[in-house]
Parts: structure tokens; C-alpha cells; sequence
């Protein structure tokens, strides 16, 4: 079965270069990424059922015998990452390819998104699958330039300017990565991580910790772990919605497993784990504060996106299985939640017409679908009993009290009181997006219909009662009078030419947009990849026995470090 | 095995200049910083192997062979620093394009903190705080809506 493990990392790659040849064939593009990616899920699923009966799969690629040539090594660890993670991807694409198709814009300039989206999934995949610390180096080279592309999409004046610090920040973490490698390699003679692991065991323990160090810096700028994560809030939000999705699912959980790998594998012993959990301690409540004191989803989001890496950093600095398991744990429901989370909020954007708090409301009566699918992944993020992101903390929470050290302690109250914060953010988001009465500014709202048709013109058009809306005088100060039947609106919409009057919208009735584009009706595909994240979510809570099992195994065999090494060397390490 | 000792100090001068200008507010200083850095783990890279001749069976006697695996890192980190270098001076451009510099610029956000930090610690009363809170919250209001046009429109 061993053939089945560069497949992760060769499918995507194939699949990007096909439809890079199908440019211009739009349709073509999307079937060859949907067919890639759910060949990826099975495999993905197949290799984690093999790797849990048979121990870790190991592949020498091009044939080269281990310390000499690559390793991919797919053990129960990288298996489930793998499979989070193509499952995320699979439903991610569906919904920007329901994006796309009711846009309209299946031919513009996008036509480079299906190869870039591919390359970066191919990059995660040989992440996880890595068996080589310059391999390692590689797969997040490859998935970091595929997110500079699409962070960059459409290269518009907001998306260059967060790019430039996420590029040059990322940047800056991959030549760190690349100087711990250059030392690691003068250090020990090899880069293969199965035989570093006696190698560095032999090394003075000073030395150690400095490369321990060098590597922590780079994962933990991957990881957006807290003094090092301000570049993340701002270049993320800018992004479109599934691109911003798959960033939060994915990119900084690359950087937590590159942080679990070496932190068990190469650095046992947890000389770094009071490190470890103080950072983790700040992560969660910065990140969460600074969640409260966001009024814009997506930004929101972003900042619970850091705050919860804190959980994960949590469970790797107690360093014992009972840490480590609830920590996979957590990975693994952050993965699915997160995404969800920004799915959803990539269809708050479409039917309330923007992210900021003050722009939205009455989501809940105006698409009480919608409000179910972020309802749900926002209760299981705050962590509200049945669900998994309750059972992910809970574990946390027994394996600090079982450690029972002051500092762990500290880290259990932290960890409630961020969880706590969650919630109150999330409802935060509840009552004003949801709950409270529409805003005049969004589309489909009575007879103030309208549509943002770009940054400026706004079209008027007729509303669902055929009754046409009279122009409205929209300047810098002049109120905005609504002769409608509804009430009147304050001229409060953003000002300035933000609202363009449009007498024409009366007078033409039928140039009005077709509802999908609009957002007042909500495309079925991107509905359904989002309902299908939320039943995903759910399903990690009715699976939870299970996969606590696992994580649990794969907590030891990462302990022990032995079935690793074993499986790379069956006749010892050289 | 004892690493060349300009080797290192070249290493050294190289990440101080490049440190240095990645700071600079200029996109195009930043780049020139991140290739000073990048040539700098390239050699560090390459100081980290055995010296010696060509690692060719035949030709040079084994205990004499230089490492040849370094080399191989180097190439792909080159390969790496050419593809980044590439798109940052893209980027840059197209920063220059849109603004007419390249100099990279806070976050909307942050600045928008700031104004609100700078009209909290200004004189005045609760009336012309309104009054400013329009005129200069506008363009940060503006460029919010333009990243909710943006959003919409990809896919």
C-alpha cells in the first residue's frame, strides 16, 4: 500500500498543471479539481486506516535508500491531517466554485485559481508527509507562494496592500526556517527526521536548545502563535471568502503540526515547554480580546483563528499523551470549525452586502438558513457542551489539571476565561448580525432593495412588491428620503459617493440583477458545502469516542518516538 | 569539521544589511533586503557541508569529496529566493502602479486607531469629536466597502 503515499502530494500537482493547460475552459478546470481532490480525500482516508493497522507507511521517493534520499512518511499523526484537511479543501472548492458560477465570472481573470488552488493543497499534503526537514522546508515554500497568489487575487489596491505584509513576513519565517535547517545540517551531518533523532539526542544540550529555538521562531510565525501573529488579522480578512477559509483552516495548522512533529520527535523532554505554555496562555487571551474588540467579521474571526491556536500550544507544552491527544483533538476540530466559520461568513458578506457589525442585521428573518449555519459552528467554537469544541477543551482541561503545576493551572483558567470571551464575541455577532432589525443598507430588505454592484454605483431596483423605489438624494450630508411604504432611512450609508442615486433603476425595471448575484438568494452550492462543513463539524461530536482513540494513540506512538523511527529504519538508524 | 571564518563573517555582514533594509518603509529596499537575507542562509547553508573536490566517484578520493548535499539545498533555496524575488518586485510594482510608490502601509485598521487615539488626547469638545469622526472616518469606511466589493467579486 505504500504506493498510495506521495499520491497526496503528486494528484494536486498533476491536477494544477491540467488545468493550467485549461485556461479558458472553465468547466473542464472544475472537474478536473473536484475529481483531484476528492481522489485525494480517499486516499487520504485510505492511508489512515492502513497507518493505524499497519503502523507508519514509509516511501523512499525515486528509490534512494533513507538517509540518503526523501522520505514521505504517512503515520496515523500525518493520516488524519491529511484527511481534515482534503475533506476542508474538497468542500472549500465546491463553494468558490458556487461563488464563481453565480458571479458570473467563470471566464475573468480568476482562471489561474483552480492550478494555484491545487498547488497549495499539494504543498500542504507534503507538509504533513514529510520525512525530511528540508522537505518539510519545501512543502511550505510550495503552499506559501500558492497563498501569496491567492491572497493577491485580482490584485486590487486593499489585497496588495495586505499582501505585502503577509508575503514579507512569511517571508522572513521562511528564511528563518532555512538558517535552523543550515544549522541543524552543521550540527548533525543529516536532515532526515528519523535519524536527527539520535543524532540531536547526542548533541550538548545548549546547542539543542538553540536550534530548538530557531525552528519554534519559524513554526510559530507559521502558526500565528501570539507575539508573532500580527501580520495574520490584517492581510487574512482582505482575501475572498473560501480563499480566506481555506487559509484559516489550513496554513497556520501546518505551522502547529510542524510545531507538534518536532517539538516530540526531535526535542523530547519539554526543555521548552514552560516556554511553551506561557505563549500559549497570551496567544488565547490576547487573541480573544483582541476578538472583542473587532466590529467586522471576518476580522472577528481572524483574531479567534489565533486565539485558539493557544489551546492546541496548551496540550503540546504539558508534553504528556493525555496533552498531546487533546491537542490533535483540537486540530482537528479547529480545522473544520474555522473554515466553516469563514464559509459562513463569506455568506453573511453575500446576502447582508458586507462583514462590518454596524452594516448588518435581522439575518436571522431575513435567511434563518444561514443563521443556522453559523449558529452551529459558532456554539461549537465557544465550546458549548455537546459539541466537539467542548470535548477538545474539556480534554485540554484534564490533562492541565492532571499535570497540576502552577503554571498549568494558569493555563486552565485561561483557557475557560478565552473560552468564555468566545462565546461573548460570537454572540456578539449573534445579536447584531443576526438578531437585531435589518439594516436599510442591505439587499432584499423591504422595499429598499438594492445591490452593490462595485464600490461606488449602487443600482436601485424594484423591490418584491413590483413597487418601483423612487431615486433617493444620496450626497455627503443630504438625507436620504425613502418614499416607499416603509419607514424612512437615516442617511447614514457610508457617505461621500459610496451612494450613487439612480433614477434609471426606477424607469428600467428589468435591468435589475438576477437574485443568485445579487445575494438576496443564496447559491445552492455554496449553501450546501457549508452545510455539509457544519454536518462535518457535528459529526467530529457523534465520532468524538473514536477519534479521541486515535488522537490518543497517536499521542504515544509520538511519545515514544520509536514506531517512527522504526518504520523509516527497520534496521536501525545509521 | 571547522567552518571557513569569512564564511561566517560574510554570513554575518550579509543578514545585518538585510536586516536593515527590511525595516525601510520602500517595497523595493524591503526586496533587496530579502535577497541579502536569502544569500545569507545560502552560504550558511553551504558552510554547514565539508569543503573539498568534486564529490564524483573517480575523480576525487572519497575522504577529499566536499559534501555534495548542501549544494543540492542551495540550488532549490536559490531557485526558491529567484521565484519570491520575482513576485515581490510584482508586487511592488503593482503597489506603485495603484499608488504611485511602494511603500508599504499600515493597516486600515490600525490607522484608524490611531485616529481615534490622536482625537482622544486632542483638545476639543464631544461636538467637533463627531463632527471629525465623519470627515476623517470616511475614507476608512470607504476602503472597508472596497474590501467587500473585492470579496464579493472573487471566486
Amino acid at each position: 500500500m505504500t504506493w498510495l503515499v506521495p499520491l497526496p502530494v503528486v494528484m494536486p500537482l498533476l491536477g494544477a498543471a491540467l488545468t493550467l493547460l485549461l485556461v479558458g475552459r472553465p468547466r473542464a478546470q472544475r472537474w478536473v479539481s473536484l475529481t483531484v481532490l476528492t481522489a485525494t480525500v480517499a486516499v487520504a482516508a485510505t492511508l489512515l486506516f492502513r497507518s493505524s493497522v499497519d503502523g507508519p507507511l514509509v516511501v523512499e521517493v525515486g528509490g534512494w535508500v533513507a538517509p540518503l534520499g526523501i522520505v514521505l512518511v504517512a503515520d496515523q499523526l500525518a493520516a488524519l491531517m491529511l484527511v481534515v484537511s482534503a475533506a476542508v479543501t474538497l468542500c472549500v472548492l465546491v463553494y468558490s466554485i458556487g461563488q464563481g458560477t453565480a458571479d458570473g465570472n467563470e471566464e475573468t481573470p480568476l482562471s489561474v485559481y483552480h492550478p494555484t488552488y491545487l498547488v497549495l493543497t499539494a504543498g500542504v499534503c507534503n507538509a504533513f508527509l514529510s520525512g525530511d526537514l528540508f522537505n518539510l522546508y519545501v512543502g511550505f515554500e510550495i503552499l506559501l507562494v500558492a497563498s501569496y497568489v491567492l491572497l493577491t487575487l485580482g490584485s486590487t489596491e486593499t489585497r496588495i496592500r495586505a499582501g505585502t505584509t503577509y508575503v514579507v513576513v512569511s517571508l522572513l519565517s521562511s528564511l528563518i526556517f532555512l538558517v535552523a535547517i543550515g544549522l541543524v545540517y552543521a550540527a548533525t551531518g543529516t536532515l532526515n527526521l528519523a535519524q536527527l533523532v539520535d543524532r540531536l539526542d547526542a548533541l550538548p544540550d545548549d546547542l539543542r536548545l538553540v536550534l530548538q529555538g530557531m525552528l519554534l521562531l519559524a513554526f510559530g510565525i507559521k502558526a500565528a502563535v501570539f507575539p508573532l501573529s500580527a501580520w495574520l488579522p490584517d492581510s487574512y480578512p482582505t482575501a475572498p471568502a473560501p480563499v480566506t477559509a481555506v487559509f484559516a483552516g489550513l496554513l497556520t495548522k501546518v505551522g502547529v503540526y510542524a510545531i507538534i512533529r518536532t517539538e516530540t520527535l526531535l526535542f523530547p523532554g519539554g526543555r521548552t515547554a514552560d516556554l511553551l505554555l506561557v505563549v500559549a496562555a497570551l496567544t488565547m487571551v490576547v487573541g480573544i480580546l483582541g476578538a472583542v474588540a473587532q466590529s467586522d467579521v471576518k476580522r472577528l474571526l481572524s483574531f479567534t483563528l489565533i486565539s485558539h491556536i493557544g489551546y492546541m500550544l496548551f496540550g503540546v507544552g504539558l508534553s504528556t499523551a493525555l496533552g498531546l491527544s487533546a491537542a490533535i483533538f483540537y486540530v482537528v476540530h479547529h480545522i473544520t470549525i474555522q473554515t466553516t466559520l469563514f464559509l459562513a461568513a463569506g455568506l453573511v458578506e453575500r446576502r447582508g452586502g458586507s462583514t462590518a457589525l454596524d452594516r448588518l442585521g435581522g439575518l436571522a428573518r431575513l435567511s434563518p438558513l444561514l443563521a443556522v449555519l453559523f449558529f452551529l459552528p459558532a456554539l461549537n467554537l465557544a465550546g458549548i457542551p455537546p459539541f466537539s469544541g467542548f470535548l477538545g477543551k474539556l480534554g485540554l482541561v484534564q490533562a492541565g489539571v492532571a499535570d497540576g503545576s502552577p503554571l498549568a493551572w494558569t493555563l486552565v483558567v485561561g483557557g475557560l476565561l478565552t473560552s468564555l470571551l468566545t462565546l461573548y464575541a460570537i454572540a456578539r455577532v449573534w445579536n447584531l448580525a443576526f438578531w437585531r432589525a435589518p439594516h436599510p443598507d442591505m439587499p432584499g430588505v423591504g422595499d429598499t432593495a438594492r445591490t452593490a454592484t462595485g464600490d461606488t454605483a449602487r443600482a436601485a431596483r424594484p423591490g418584491p412588491g413590483g413597487t418601483a423605489q423612487v431615486a433617493r438624494a444620496a450626497g455627503g450630508t443630504a438625507p436620504a428620503a425613502d418614499a416607499g411604504p416603509g419607514s424612512t432611512v437615516p442617511a447614514a450609508h457610508g457617505g461621500g459617493t459610496a451612494v450613487a442615486a439612480r433614477v434609471d433603476g426606477a424607469e428600467q425595471p428589468d435591468r435589475g440583477p438576477d437574485p443568485e448575484a445579487s445575494g438576496v438568494v443564496l447559491p445552492r452550492l455554496m449553501i450546501g458545502s457549508t452545510a455539509a462543513l457544519v454536518a462535518l463539524g457535528l459529526a467530529l461530536t457523534v465520532v468524538a469516542g473514536p477519534l479521541f482513540d486515535v488522537s490518543t494513540d497517536v499521542a504515544e506512538d509520538l511519545l515514544r518516538r520509536t514506531p517512527y523511527v522504526e518504520a523509516v529504519f527497520p534496521d536501525g538508524a545509521p | 569539521m571547522n567552518p571557513n571564518l569569512t564564511y561566517v563573517l560574510v554570513v554575518g555582514v550579509l543578514f545585518a544589511a538585510g536586516v536593515t533594509l527590511l525595516l525601510e518603509r520602500s517595497l523595493t529596499r524591503v526586496l533587496m533586503g530579502v535577497i541579502l537575507l536569502g544569500n545569507g542562509a545560502n552560504l550558511l547553508l553551504l558552510t554547514g557541508g565539508r569543503a573539498g573536490g568534486p564529490p564524483i566517484v573517480g575523480t576525487t578520493a572519497e575522504e577529499e569529496m566536499s559534501d555534495p548535499l548542501p549544494q543540492a539545498m542551495v540550488l532549490t533555496a536559490i531557485v526558491i529566493t529567484l521565484g519570491m524575488t520575482a513576485f515581490l518586485l510584482a508586487l511592488a510594482y503593482r503597489s506603485w502602479h495603484l499608488n504611485g510608490h511602494d511603500e508599504v502601509q499600515d493597516d486600515v485598521e490600525d490607522r484608524r486607531i490611531m485616529e481615534l487615539a490622536d482625537r482622544d488626547e486632542g483638545p476639543g469638545t464631544a461636538d467637533t469629536d463627531t463632527g471629525d469622526g465623519d470627515s476623517t472616518g470616511a475614507p476608512a469606511r470607504d476602503r472597508t466597502a472596497s474590501v467587500a466589493g473585492d470579496a464579493g467579486r472573487a471566486g
